[in-house]
């Protein structure tokens, strides 16, 4: 028994000994007109949207289109910044980051400026001098939330009475996504918050939160879910107390992030609206990336175009585009 | 003295009257009572009694059951004590198979929520086939049960063997799995959403047609049934009870601790395939960083709550299960209340503590000096009294 232990370990070891080799050898192919970039980005398991941000990271970023990429993903600040470290180490020309937290930076995007490294930001923001990179490119969550309630507003309904299903509270996404709403609640008479409950992205806590609505016997007629895994677990709460919604129903259901299972409840008139939360990042990134080999200047803050999807104008063609 | 001696009714047929009832009916109710101090129901039964009442109070509508059509036309029983049930199935199946490896390993399981995400993807996996997002099933359903349940038996196997052969404290074993399981669950389908349009696929966590019974909760009352008559007519309540006593003389009475505990794991593992199930066909999709959230930490509240001792030995499946309930009681109706869903941990919170204070060592020796002092004074009054 001991021995085969050993020798399982022994292989191991060797196994790594040879990956270590081969990972030097790539590093070192240098020369041969290819940019490189290093792009630290979050946990591609984090969500639907993060999974679609990484495969059009990945389709974009490659040897056919003139880049050497190397990625990683984490969660935590700390080994996204301890990679960094490395990837200036490693001599890289671009550094691409979608940071998990927002300090803690400072140091090594100098580190990275002296190198003469150029940091593009992309998808989230960093407390940092904006001299220390070139550009960041943005969704602007209270945008995305201002077009939704621009949309609900434009529904002339006599009365709203809205159950509001918020996200993790004080991520980006929660604080824009809720923004616009309590603002428009605010301000007009008639617009009533039923309950606001975060159901922290979870479909299971949004459906038991409609339920328990519903069962208490009080009247609604939207449901704004900050995201489709929610807009989804309110639906099967609806569903099971026979309440109609979508099209011709008589509850709106509102959604976030474009799922393609969000857009095709919208094409079957389930739902009502779903807004879009870019994760197709790379095409921006690539474009800043070419006008700088060029020498030409770039925007600072480059804000993505975000859509909303209506029930009613939504094509089988807008589902496979902007579906994720 | 004298006055009281002399009263309208002859105390003679008072004594004749009384004497024989009154012993009697105290005596009944003491034994009753002593019976349920000792009970391990006794906290469930009584946090539960005291949430029902607390409704009862503030909103007796709290308790109305309606029976209506669904969006399918079917009509189905809809309510705050329904959904208790419905949404507290998975809990209360989870709570059967983490009391039995609390009983026999004296450790609890807190892979439990990132091994259901395993067991929904891998179900979705199989039913899925090639494509992401099916009209129909391309794999019959029981195929990707079965599937499933292999998979996260093959997890649960995982932690049994290194809790019970590699002899590693369960809590450290089983954090593997919770971290590394949400990983794999996502890997199983490449990290693709899919999403089954086949409404058969969400009669599990919703409703089978003509059936007016959430199928959760007929799907929980199977699961009792099952380890009820496991329970009744295997010999493994008492072996898993007796490892986690004492190990050493279990063994030298010829049982076997490694495999009961084994057993114990891949028992949870099956719980937890059923709950992965359940899961899935609530949405008919999987979310893997938030399916199953926090659920062990509730397995675990649940377990402490039915008053089974966290560091192994006798237990109560039964007691477990009322605990699992109560949590879900206590979380419906903080949503009633539209207490703030972030606030529910914190409620949860204080439940833990109480429960903590409650069993600390300190305590329980101050209840009995308590005890002690409150008995001897009853017999003090009783000689006096005599």
């Amino acid at each position: 028994m001991k021995k085969i232990v050993a020798l399982m370990l022994v292989a191991v070891m060797v196994l790594a000994l040879v990956a270590c080799g081969d990972k030097g050898e790539d590093g070192e192919k240098k020369g041969d007109g290819l940019i490189k970039v290093g792009i630290i980005n979050n946990d591609p398991n984090e969500s639907g949207y993060r999974t679609a941000n990484v495969n059009d990271l990945k389709n974009t970023f490659t040897k056919a289109n003139g880049y050497e990429a190397s990625f990683f993903y984490s969660l935590k600040n700390e080994e996204q910044i301890a990679q960094a470290d490395k990837f200036i180490t490693d001599e890289v020309d671009y550094l691409l980051i979608s940071a998990a937290g927002t300090a803690g930076w400072d140091a090594t995007l100098k580190k990275a400026k002296e190198a003469g490294i150029k940091v593009i930001l992309f998808d989230r923001t960093i407390d940092a001098d904006a001299s220390l990179y070139e550009a960041s490119i943005v969704s602007d969550m209270a945008k995305e939330g201002q077009t939704a309630v621009d949309w609900l507003k434009g529904k002339n309904l006599e009365t709203y009475n809205i159950i509001h299903i918020q996200g993790a509270m004080g991520s980006a996404a929660q604080i824009g996504r809720s923004g616009a709403l309590d603002t428009e609640v605010a301000a007009n008479a008639n617009w009533n918050i039923v309950v606001q409950q975060t159901a922290e992205w979870s479909a299971d806590k949004a459906e038991e939160i409609v339920q328990s609505v519903i069962n208490s016997g009080e009247s609604f007629n939207v449901i704004y879910a900050e995201n489709d895994d929610m807009a989804k677990g309110a639906m099967a709460a609806l569903d099971k107390a026979g309440i109609t919604h979508g099209k011709d129903g008589d509850v709106i259901i509102m959604g976030y992030d474009c799922n393609t299972y969000a857009l095709e409840y919208l094409l079957k008139g389930d739902w009502n609206y779903d807004g879009q939360c870019n994760p197709f990042q790379a095409g921006y990134l690539d474009d800043i990336i070419k006008k700088l080999e060029k020498g030409e200047s770039v925007q600072k803050t480059i804000i993505m175009d975000e859509k909303g999807f209506d029930c009613e104008t939504i094509t089988e063609d807008d589902v496979k585009k902007y579906g994720i | 003295m004298e006055e009281n001696k002399t009263p309208e009714i002859n105390p003679e047929e008072k004594k004749v009257v009384q004497a024989p009832s009154k012993p009697a009916k105290s005596l009944d109710w003491k034994a009753i009572f002593g019976k349920m101090l000792h009970s391990q129901m006794l906290i469930p039964v009584v946090a539960m009694l005291a949430l029902l009442i607390f409704n009862l109070v503030n909103d007796p509508s709290f308790f109305a059951i309606k029976y209506g059509p669904n969006s399918v036309g079917d009509n189905v029983f809809t309510g705050n004590l329904i959904t208790i049930f419905d949404k507290g199935a998975e809990l209360a199946i989870l709570a059967i198979g983490m009391t039995l490896v609390t009983a026999a390993c004296g450790g609890q399981d807190i892979s439990v929520g990132a091994t259901i995400a395993i067991a929904g993807s891998a179900i979705l996996r199989v039913v899925r086939g090639s494509e992401i997002s099916p009209d129909t099933l391309q794999n019959p359903l029981i195929l990707g049960f079965l599937v499933g349940c292999l998979a996260v038996i093959a997890c649960g196997a995982f932690n049994g063997i290194l809790v019970a052969y590699f002899k590693i404290q369960p809590m450290v074993a089983t954090l593997i799995l919770f971290t590394a399981g949400r990983s794999i669950a996502a890997w199983i389908n490449q990290n693709q959403l899919p999403n089954i349009k086949d409404p058969t696929f969400g009669y599990y966590g919703g409703f089978i047609p003509g059936v007016p019974i959430a199928t959760p909760i007929i799907i929980s009352i199977i699961c009792f049934i099952v380890i009820a008559l496991v329970l009744r007519f295997t010999t493994l309540g008492l072996y898993a009870q007796s490892v986690g006593i004492n190990e050493q003389s279990s063994r030298l009475n010829g049982i076997n601790p490694t495999l009961i505990k084994f057993i114990t794991f891949v028992i949870l593992g099956i719980c937890v395939a059923v709950c992965g199930l359940i899961k899935v066909s609530r949405i008919s999709t999987i979310n893997y960083s938030s399916v199953a959230k926090d659920i062990e930490m509730d397995a675990i509240l649940a377990v402490a709550l039915g008053g089974n001792a966290l560091g192994g030995g006798k237990f109560s499946i039964k007691a477990s299960v009322l605990g699992a309930y109560v949590i879900q009681l206590l979380t419906t109706t903080l949503y009633t209340k539209k207490v703030n869903s972030a606030a529910i941990s914190a409620y949860k919170a204080i439940v833990v503590i109480i429960l903590v204070v409650i069993s600390a060592p300190v305590v329980r020796e101050l209840f009995a000096k308590l005890k002690v002092k409150l008995s001897k004074k009853m017999a003090r009054a009783g000689k006096k009294v005599a």
